[in-house]
């Protein structure tokens, strides 16, 4: 695992720390390591040049002068650069005033134009249009094929009067720009609302293909033409992006394939070199899998600054709905955390598969990095041997565990009466934590997590899983007076400048008339803001 | 920083499901007005990306008879003399005109090294292994102040890429076993393509081949490597049903080429993407069914040369997974130049085997190191 950006700069600056304010020399190694993080997201070299440039100009202002930890002061204003690059000029689709809207599928082999255009006709679908798919890729073998299952499983009807390509060995026939008009066509006589038209993949540098599209895009006229890129795209992005610009004008872009776990500097070239918008991010296979892009999130992918929206929307979708709804009932009741939730949480942890890949995406986990690489996940198989060594009543009443049950759990797991012993111990520190947070509504102690870089927090934070927790509350301040200027140096640039972000996230999200994630990023934010700040 | 205070690893275990908990907990609490509108989830997938593998109709046109497909001469992908120099003129068109430029001058000012910075990240080298390239010039050009920078640069190339590596596919079974080859790799990087291509390879070599097509979730992907195999002429075993344990369909391939005296087996997999657990331990049960029969000889991660820095994770996930033995770097014929490979070769230390050139079935080409770098230089 590379070590993430803010865990490079705070090492860039850790010389500097208390001089207060940033001289030239001082930022030519900041920038150095900005670019680095940048070219290790796969931004175009040029891109990197301008933005650097870009930054240094800001950072040599006033407003890093008189910083107390400047490293997370530069952080912040990268990461705001970002989100105005990736998010200048947001907007929803399109959609034409009367008669059917066109939107054409345009881009490289591979990167996901079929896939995603059932996405796209299953979302516009949710929001009551009727779209229609048009398959007007007769390049690939079974492309055609492919679009019709698409299509079926979204519900929404293909129009495909040419197989296309079937078998390996057969020369396409038929003419995909006569296709496209037909669909059109078509789409007007039944009465659709949106016509989807799928093109053939093409390489950049292939004229005759790039002209094919071409010529589709002045049969149809589409009202958009979304360019799908695959987020894993390296250095080519710029030269790919260019091509297809020239060839077809594309109105939009299209971020596939972002369920991996590349960091998808591709977007921010994309979106500086043809200053289009990015509108949708494609994340996985299901039909679902679409969402309406945030910069915001995208900016703190490229600088791996950890993403918790991410992390927590992953965690919706493997966690049981019904167990959370339990745990928050409890929570709100004021009950006890007990060892049957703890082993019911930890099973759905087991469901949203690797530990340590987890942990990778909570922010400011920089500083731990060491122990969750050498975290051994069968730490967790053992203490679940524990807690299923105890009985019911136990797990529900820690306090009964007796020296002879510890003993008979001990034997029965295959540890040690210490591991019963310390497990218990340890429980109980996370049981008063979670009850300091039901009932305080926040956690305690754990002021870095929001913010870019909270390393400086995370010491208390875990402290405050101990027996400091409730103290720590109280008094809001480290006994250690640097480590105090510190943390009042957070507070200070997290009022400054995560709320603004947060909002931001929202604002961007330009999700066409009805977004179709269910939750509201911003009031997630916000609300999850109140467990991760105070 | 102090990290000290965390007691052990348990400790953080510990904390983690009780922030899962926490976690879990407050999005109940924030879903409860909406009330279970969790949005139906969709019928297993698309399927996800195209496999770039549009063949071209002129060189189907030419071959009828499978018999006639085991002419070495044809399939044995001849004239990559050819394949390379359009490779080079296209390379050298960006790469190694700028560096001719900033050879050209006499001495190397800091702009100039910064410029050749930029020229090999621009070929998605990666700031890692350009670091370390442009050290070992440095190093060089202080040794040999005589020697014309440009020599040294493409023995440093060379010394990365290193052309005494074997790159020949290692298809010899135990005895009386078959060989086995897995092709792995993320969507729509084009591994049926490859398999249908090594297959030709392999069947103009004389080898006795049998296809497996464990790509059980897209869609027309078992349809598509049964036309491969049709006109290579080598039998593809296949599940009769979408979405069948591709683990299954591995064994039993393996399974026919042993029955059967075979030479090699080859098995074609779905694309996962490398962060997916659950599709990783299907693949590991992949390779483990497969090496119930043969231990697979060959572990061939199929990289799309357009890829940028998570070619290297990809390599390097896939390879925990199934020990990787080689590369084989598809699409080269756009604009990218496929640099990760060097990045990928000086940290995990797999070479690449096979270059994809382009749609038709001869573009597979054995991967030439000095071939490449001179490509990359412009000569």
């Amino acid at each position: 695992m590379f070590a993430n950006l803010s865990d490079r700069l705070t090492e860039t600056f850790k010389s500097l720390r208390g001089k207060g304010r940033l001289t030239e020399a001082d930022i030519d190694g900041t920038i150095r390591e900005i670019r680095r993080a940048l070219l290790d997201a796969d931004v175009a070299v040029p891109v990197v040049r301008s933005f650097t440039a870009a930054i240094r100009e800001r950072t040599l202002g006033s407003e890093v002068s008189g910083a107390l930890n400047p490293g997370q002061q530069v952080v912040k204003i990268v990461h705001e650069e970002l989100i105005a690059v990736l998010g200048g000029e947001q907007r929803p689709l399109t959609l034409a005033k009367h008669g059917p809207t066109v939107i054409m599928l345009a881009g490289l082999q591979g990167a996901g134009k079929t896939t995603f255009a059932g996405k796209l006709a299953h979302h516009l679908k949710a929001q009551g249009q009727t779209p229609i798919l048009v398959a007007a890729d007769l390049q690939r073998p079974n492309a055609v094929t492919q679009l019709k299952v698409v299509g079926e499983r979204a519900g929404v009807p293909v129009f495909a009067p040419e197989a296309g390509v079937t078998r390996e060995d057969e020369r396409p026939h038929g003419d995909p720009v006569e296709v496209a008009r037909r669909g059109l066509r078509e789409a007007q006589d039944k009465q659709h609302t949106v016509v989807i038209v799928d093109t053939a993949g093409r390489l950049g540098v292939d004229a005759e293909l790039m002209k094919q599209a071409g010529d589709i895009r002045k049969a149809i006229d589409p009202h958009e033409v979304l360019f799908v890129i695959d987020a894993m795209i390296g250095q080519d992005a710029v030269a790919t992006a260019q091509a297809f610009q020239e060839g077809v004008d594309f109105t939009g872009v299209v971020l596939s394939k972002l369920d991996g776990d590349a960091r998808g500097g591709a977007a921010l070239s994309v979106a500086q070199v043809t200053g289009r918008p990015i509108m949708f991010a494609s994340v996985g296979e299901k039909l679902d899998d679409i969402e309406v892009f945030h910069p915001d999130r995208m900016a703190s992918r490229i600088l791996d600054m950890g993403d918790i929206l991410t992390l927590i929307e992953q965690a919706e979708q493997k966690f049981d709905q019904a167990e959370a709804e339990r745990m928050a009932g409890k929570m709100q009741r004021g009950e006890d955390f007990t060892f049957t939730d703890f082993l019911a949480q930890m099973q759905q942890l087991k469901n949203m598969g690797s530990m340590k890949k987890m942990l990778g995406m909570l922010p400011g986990m920089g500083a731990m990095r060491d122990q969750i690489d050498n975290l051994d996940e069968r730490e967790l198989v053992r203490t679940e041997a524990i807690i299923q060594s105890m009985t019911p009543l136990e797990r529900d009443n820690p306090k009964v565990l007796n020296g002879s049950r510890r003993a008979r759990i001990a034997a029965g797991s295959g540890m040690t009466v210490a591991d019963v012993n310390s497990l218990v111990k340890r429980f109980e520190d996370a049981q008063r934590m979670m009850k300091a947070m039901a009932k305080g509504g926040g956690m305690p102690g754990m002021p870095g997590m929001g913010g870019p870089g909270g390393f400086g927090g995370l010491p208390g934070g875990k402290k405050s899983k101990g027996k400091q927790a409730p103290q720590r509350k109280v008094k809001g301040k480290s006994g250690n007076p640097a480590k105090r200027a510190q943390q009042e140096q957070q507070a200070r640039a997290r009022a400054a400048g995560e709320k603004p972000a947060a909002p931001a996230g929202s604002a961007f999200g330009l999700g066409a008339p009805a977004p179709q994630e269910d939750i509201d990023p911003a009031q997630l934010q916000a609300d999850l803001g109140k467990y991760l700040r105070r | 920083m102090d990290v000290t205070w965390i007691p052990g690893d348990a400790d953080l275990v510990v904390i983690i499901v009780a922030l899962a908990a926490i976690g879990g907990g407050a999005f109940a609490l924030l879903r409860r007005p909406g009330g279970g509108q969790q949005p139906p989830s969709a019928p297993p997938a698309a399927p996800p990306t195209a496999e770039p593998g549009a063949e071209q109709p002129e060189a189907a046109a030419v071959e009828e008879a499978p018999a006639e497909e085991a002419e070495p001469a044809r399939a044995a992908p001849e004239a990559p003399e050819s394949r390379l120099a359009r490779l080079r003129s296209r390379l050298s068109g960006g790469f190694g005109a700028t560096l001719l430029s900033i050879f050209s001058r006499d001495s190397l000012s800091q702009d100039d090294w910064d410029e050749l910075e930029e020229t090999l990240l621009a070929a998605d080298v990666g700031a890692a292994s350009t670091d370390v390239l442009l050290e070992d010039l440095r190093a060089r050009l202080k040794a040999e102040p005589e020697a014309e920078p440009i020599a040294l640069l493409r023995q440093a190339l060379l010394d990365v890429v290193d052309p005494t590596l074997d790159r020949s596919l290692d298809l010899t079974g135990a005895e009386g076993m078959p060989a086995t080859a897995v092709v792995v790799g993320v969507n729509g990087v084009g591994k049926t393509t490859t398999v249908g291509k090594l297959a030709r390879v392999l069947v103009a070599e004389d080898k006795t081949v049998v296809l497996g097509a464990a790509d059980t979730f897209r869609a027309a992907a078992a349809d598509q490597l049964e036309t491969w195999g049709s006109r290579v002429g080598v039998p593809v075993v296949r599940s009769d049903r979408e979405g069948a344990d591709p683990a299954s369909v591995a064994f039993e391939a393996a399974q026919a080429g042993k029955d059967q005296g075979l030479d090699v087996v080859l098995v074609d997999t779905a694309g996962r993407l490398q962060n997916k657990a659950g599709l990783m331990d299907e693949l590991g049960k992949i390779v483990r069914v497969v090496s119930k029969v043969s231990p697979p000889s060959e572990v061939l991660l199929v990289l799309d040369a357009t890829t940028g820095q998570n070619g290297l994770t990809q390599a390097r996930v896939f390879g925990e997974v199934a020990p990787l033995t080689g590369i084989v770097l598809t699409k080269l014929d756009g604009t990218a130049r496929g640099g990760i490979v060097v990045a990928v070769q000086r940290e995990l230390g797999v070479p690449v085997k096979f270059i994809g050139l382009g749609e038709g079935e001869d573009d597979l080409a054995p991967f030439d190191a000095e071939q490449f770098v001179d490509g990359l230089l412009g000569r």
